[in-house]
């Protein structure tokens, strides 16, 4: 039986007609199964592989490199992602703090998931939003000029 | 000079800013009309003529960029759009891009008739769900519109744009390292020669362009190089490889300032201008210490170097790297450089690709002596040791392939040139600013 489903197989290869090589769709593909899968586990490699016709090896080259994706299902994404910027502009406005509050209050450390499996927190380089800063990007919505309140308002609504 | 009217910001903040039937409504898309009535090199050659620098950080010449692709290829010819802004401070292509997507998108059609690709591919971090969204909506609105696809305007001109979303890495920022992170392998940049031009995605020739760039290039066509070179600052003369800072640019303004955000204005604006005019001033009635002049990588200016004109020459004139994205942070003299520096310094260990020797080791060692200061622990002499590493790594003492190590090395030069006392005073008062905060994120 196969991990991918049969929907995400088909949008993978729905990504293959924009590249002349179907390597190109390496990154989409990743990404379409760490968002339905919460993390990347070696059989999903494997299947991405023989889509993409590479070795698997190959797959797991470029998704280590870019510290973005979870490798296995213990360390995998909660049902949401919050991403705390701790860059300059940032940590001038007090993202560290943020960051720590809400560690704190959520009771994971940065890179792991609360118990209730609800929020995976992060630290982020800089998210680009620093006229707002500090910010937090939660999943796909960057929310900016937060206070550790405030901050904990929105997770709290997810 | 006239009084300056921003173009590229023009339409921000319209209720109807992102749509189709908006940006027409205000003369969009008449550009690409008039540039698909001219022949491919005449529109290289306008934008050679305005001195259109790249405005990514690099601030090379994109009409001389284009040039530099082989004649008569057969094809294809592919343009990648470096939406990959992540230089800490920098924000202006996502406002760009979230608030005015088709200004972008018709600058991508100019620049593909004039570099006779057909084929573009917009490399957006991931982060930016926003311009995701409003790109994705825009590109969609094109295709219906035939502003993109088969037969342009009516024109033998075709052209398919696709969004490719990143992974959070900042090296995909440099133009090689995008190119293999499209492809689908680690972003670690290519060794040049071959530049791009000849031999980039796909092995093809490839032109790389920033966001804020390819936006210009849709004025200078409906406007002409003239209007674009009456802003800015002329090639200083006693410098014959300097050839100006023309146009208009996003300054961004960041950190600690009353009124942070993103302002158009010609070239050349002094860091005091963007600072007091601009940014409403220091916040909570304090002073400037230092300023990070384009994001930073470029390093700091100290407060007396507030007056440098901010054009692709000025910051190089007192010590820093260059203009980079023009993106200014305000520290004010509350805040220990100490802080400041290592903040800078994690961020680079933590994206250097860790492909050649030197950044790797550099930029994770200067974080770990940063580490041990702010511990209380270090040294007079670990200052030495921090600016002999710096000074080590890099293109410019040529000990790297891609231009990463010069930024991570720049902040810790000029920081410990210019702010070498505070430093000092820091090692010698055995201060230590481990807060609960830095102490969790320094097991990271």
């Amino acid at each position: 039986m196969s991990t991918l489903s049969d929907e995400l197989q088909e949008r993978i290869r729905g990504e293959f007609a924009k590249y002349p090589d179907k390597r190109a769709a390496t990154l989409p593909a990743l990404h379409l199964v760490h968002d339905a899968h919460r993390h990347v586990s070696p059989a999903a490699i494997e299947e991405i592989a023989e889509l993409l016709e590479l070795h698997p090896a190959e797959v797991h080259d470029t998704m280590s490199f870019y510290n973005f994706f979870k490798e296995d299902a213990k360390h995998g994404l909660g049902r949401h992602r919050v991403w705390v910027c701790r860059s300059i502009s940032c940590m001038l406005r007090g993202g560290e703090e943020l960051l720590a509050g809400l560690s704190q209050r959520l009771g994971t450390k940065p890179g792991e998931r609360s118990a209730d499996g609800r929020v995976t927190l992060e630290f982020a380089e800089c998210l680009g939003a620093c006229e707002g800063a500090p910010c937090m990007l939660v999943d796909d919505e960057c929310h900016m000029n937060l206070t550790e309140d405030s901050a904990a308002a929105l997770i709290e609504k997810l | 000079m006239s009084k300056f009217e921003p173009v590229l910001l023009a339409r921000i903040n319209k209720p109807d800013s992102t749509s189709l039937a908006g940006y027409r409504a205000d003369g969009g898309y008449e550009a690409l009309k008039k540039a698909l009535g001219m022949a491919p090199d005449d529109v290289t050659t306008v934008v050679k003529d305005a001195g259109l620098r790249g405005r990514g950080g690099a601030g090379f010449s994109a009409g001389v960029k284009w040039t530099f692709l082989p004649k008569n290829h057969p094809g294809p010819i592919y343009l990648c759009v470096n939406a990959d802004e992540s230089e800490p401070g920098t924000f202006n292509n996502r406002i760009l891009m979230e608030q005015d997507p088709h200004q972008l998108l018709e600058g991508i059609a100019i620049a593909c008739h004039a570099i006779r690709s057909s084929i573009a591919y917009i490399y957006l971090r991931y982060e930016y769900g926003r311009s995701y969204r409003a790109l994705d909506a825009a590109i969609r609105e094109c295709y219906a519109a035939n502003l993109l696809g088969k037969n342009i305007l009516g024109a033998s001109f075709n052209l398919d744009v696709y969004l490719h979303r990143g992974a959070g890495a900042y090296i995909c920022g440099e133009e090689t390292g995008l190119i293999e992170s499209l492809e689908g392998k680690r972003a670690w940049p290519r060794i040049k020669p071959p530049f791009p031009a000849v031999e980039g995605l796909f092995r093809k020739p490839t032109i790389v362009n920033n966001v804020e760039t390819l936006c210009c290039v849709t004025h200078i066509v409906s406007r002409g190089a003239d209007w674009f070179k009456s802003m800015g600052v002329p090639p200083d003369p006693k410098n014959p490889r300097d050839p100006g800072s023309y146009g208009p640019k996003l300054y961004c303004i960041s950190g600690h300032v009353n009124k942070p955000g993103c302002v158009e204005l010609p070239l050349g604006v002094t860091a005091r201008e963007l600072i007091d005019v601009h940014g409403g001033g220091v916040w909570k009635g304090r002073k400037a210490k230092a300023v990070v002049p384009g994001g930073i990588s470029m390093g700091f200016l100290s407060a007396d170097e507030l007056d440098t004109p901010l054009d692709f020459a000025g910051p190089g004139r007192v010590g820093c790297l260059g203009l980079g994205t023009a993106a200014v942070v305000v520290v004010d003299d509350a805040t220990s450089m100490v802080d400041v520096l290592y903040n800078c310094c994690r961020f680079m260990s933590h994206e250097s690709c860790g492909q050649c020797t030197p950044c790797r080791e550099g930029t994770s060692w200067m974080t770990r002596i940063l580490e041990r200061i702010r511990s209380g622990d270090g040294q007079i002499e670990d200052l030495d040791l921090l600016y002999e590493v710096a000074a080590s790594m890099g293109i410019i003492p040529g000990t790297t392939i891609c231009g990463l190590s010069d930024g991570a090395a720049w902040p810790v030069k000029n920081a410990i040139k210019k702010f070498r006392g505070e430093f000092e005073d820091y090692i010698r008062s055995k201060q230590k600013s481990i807060t609960p905060a830095q102490e969790l994120m320094a097991a990271h």
